[in-house]
């Protein structure tokens, strides 16, 4: 298995030949994977918000932004500007610490599990070994902070928001585990890049999704239901609770909230591609077509191609899996809260449990097809 | 001392004053949400701590278990029954206190004593690091399958007994009837303010 381009080496090795020490070249490079994996959240935020108006103004027969930037690709970084220049207005008797400490623990998390996303061989802030396992982790931080500012805000019904976010994260983050699991358990690894390598070799035959129909479908409604998008957005449900746990919030810091839920979105778009897709492999395996072209694996074009290609093919299977989860928020109703945990703890988690034994016993049974 | 080094001990000194801090707020604050929050605070530090001794897997189950799930429910339980009510002043509060006070400084004094005399064995051994959950999985089955056992039958226990309290059929007819009074929210009241007059001018 060729590992494709190492820019870390090669960046640290270049500042060595300038003159630099070995130690002061990797401080440099620390924070350049990190940066960059910001800036790109952040414009798949703003990517995420365009579509999202402009799919929801075409399943609603309307136009959509158009005047702001061609497209109106601008609007979203419009919406942003707006939000932060209004006025930060925290209410009279609200607990003001709690109000303001809220909305960063939502937001956190979320940035913080981008750590784990590779976008090829080497395109990841850090191979951590705990992988999967540290974005469940981290995500369960996040209702912490939608209880605390539903508490902070001093009204009933961002009270009953925050209670409901909570509620519905913990019951739908126990059939996700149990969906990621029986991934982890076909790769026999819970990092990222063992469980995209897992899936490579057979273009779009190895990817997961033919080996975990079910798991697929679980994790996808799981996600959703984390992500509290429109099937499952109990928790600002507008027609009973005003906005939930945002009611209050107005400025940048219902702005965080926003930013948070958009680039939870994209990462569990992102999650679905690594966990079932194939990551960055593209349908057809690149490695086959090079050795029919007869291109030597070393050859440095081909790196750059298979690298781009990989970055490329990851962000158009999230978009796509984005694009539902929007079309999917415009088209169907939501459900009630006593459907939702019915659906969560009568029907997903038995189901994610079956799915689990049956995949221990195809493991012991076809140990080639599934990582035995 | 090189850069990793010197980061551990900086980051180390944070993560220590942190939960020595957030511990002593949940125990010294009144307020019960702010002690619940601050009570998370403390398992994040200490899953920092984890963290710096190598220990990733347990530091991540660390802030899985205890913040999402035992925290997230303590926080639950006390957002729904917070009920708003002026507790009595206590007779001899201050005696109460400080006995409390007592009590526990001489339990940290002890404590204190016994780490700083005891001859702690240090093991040699490099930390396995992200191996650490393939010898966990090992130790579950081999050595350690009683006590796992054990808290699986425990846990197992908990979650029909939950089931039981949640389905009111199982429970008598008299303590459905419980009082409907006092089901609101907690909200502290707002006294509406005159917004108008105070942006006229005083002239």
């Amino acid at each position: 298995m060729n590992s494709g381009i190492d820019l870390q080496g090669t960046f640290i090795r270049s500042l060595i030949d300038l003159g630099l020490s070995p130690g002061l070249a990797k401080l440099l490079w620390m924070p350049l994977p990190m940066l960059l994996m910001i800036i790109g959240a952040t414009v798949g935020l703003l990517v995420c918000v365009w579509l999202e108006r402009k799919i929801s103004a075409g399943a609603q027969q309307r136009v959509g932004p158009e005047y702001v930037g061609p497209m109106g690709t601008l609007q979203p970084a419009m919406d942003g500007l707006k939000l932060i220049f209004k006025e930060d207005i925290v209410p009279g008797k609200a607990d003001s610490v709690l109000f303001t400490l809220g909305p960063i623990l939502v937001i956190l998390p979320v940035f913080v599990s981008y750590l784990i996303v590779p976008f090829g061989q080497n395109l990841l802030i850090t191979d951590v070994g705990l992988g999967v396992f540290l974005w469940i982790s981290l995500s369960s931080i996040q209702p912490i902070g939608l209880l605390m500012s539903g508490y902070a805000s001093n009204n009933k019904y961002a009270l009953l928001g925050g209670l409901r976010a909570a509620a519905q994260s913990i019951s739908y983050e126990i059939p996700l585990a149990l969906a990621v699991l029986a991934v982890v358990m076909m790769s026999n690894s819970l990092s990222t890049i063992d469980i995209v390598q897992q899936q490579s070799g057979y273009g779009i035959l190895g990817w997961n999704i033919w080996r975990q129909p079910v798991g697929f479908v679980i994790f996808w409604i799981a996600a959703l239901a984390e992500c509290e998008r429109l099937p499952f957005d109990l928790p600002e449900a507008e027609e009973e609770l005003v906005a939930g746990y945002q009611t209050e919030y107005s400025g940048i810091k219902f702005a965080l909230f926003y930013i948070a839920s958009y680039v939870n979105l994209v990462l569990s778009g992102l999650l679905v591609v690594v966990l079932y897709l194939g990551g960055w492999e593209s349908p057809v395996p690149i490695d086959w077509l090079a050795s029919l072209l007869n291109v030597p694996e070393t050859n440095a074009a081909l790196q750059v191609a298979t690298a781009s290609l990989g970055i490329l093919m990851t962000l158009f299977k999230t978009y796509l899996f984005v694009f539902l989860a929007i079309l999917l928020r415009w088209t169907l109703p939501r459900v009630r809260i006593d459907q939702l945990l019915d659906l969560g703890w009568k029907f997903l988690l038995p189901i994610g449990l079956v799915n689990l034994l049956i995949t221990a016993g195809l493991k012991l049974s076809l140990p080639f097809a599934f990582g035995g | 001392m090189n850069l990793a080094e010197g980061v551990q001990i900086v980051s180390f000194i944070i993560l220590a004053a942190a939960v020595v801090a957030a511990a002593l707020g949940v125990v010294l604050i009144p307020s019960v949400v702010y002690a619940a929050f601050l009570l998370g605070g403390v398992f994040i530090g200490i899953a920092g701590l984890y963290l710096l001794l190598n220990a990733s897997f347990v530091a991540a189950a660390q802030i899985l278990i205890y913040v999402g799930a035992v925290n997230v429910l303590i926080l639950f339980a006390i957002m729904l029954v917070n009920k708003r009510e002026d507790f009595r002043p206590v007779k001899f509060a201050w005696a109460r206190r400080g006995v409390t006070a007592a009590v526990c400084g001489g339990l940290f004094l002890l404590l204190g004593t016994t780490i700083i005399t005891t001859p702690w064995a240090f093991s040699t051994a490099t930390p396995v690091g992200d191996d650490a959950v393939y010898l966990i999985g090992e130790h579950f089955f081999s050595d350690f399958l009683l006590p796992f056992e054990l808290a699986s039958v425990l846990l197992l226990m908990a979650l029909i007994g939950a089931i039981v309290l949640a389905r009111r059929d199982f429970l008598p007819e008299s303590a459905l009837t419980a009082s409907t009074e006092n089901l609101k929210l907690p909200e502290r009241p707002r006294e509406l303010v005159a917004v108008a007059k105070a942006d006229q001018p005083s002239n």
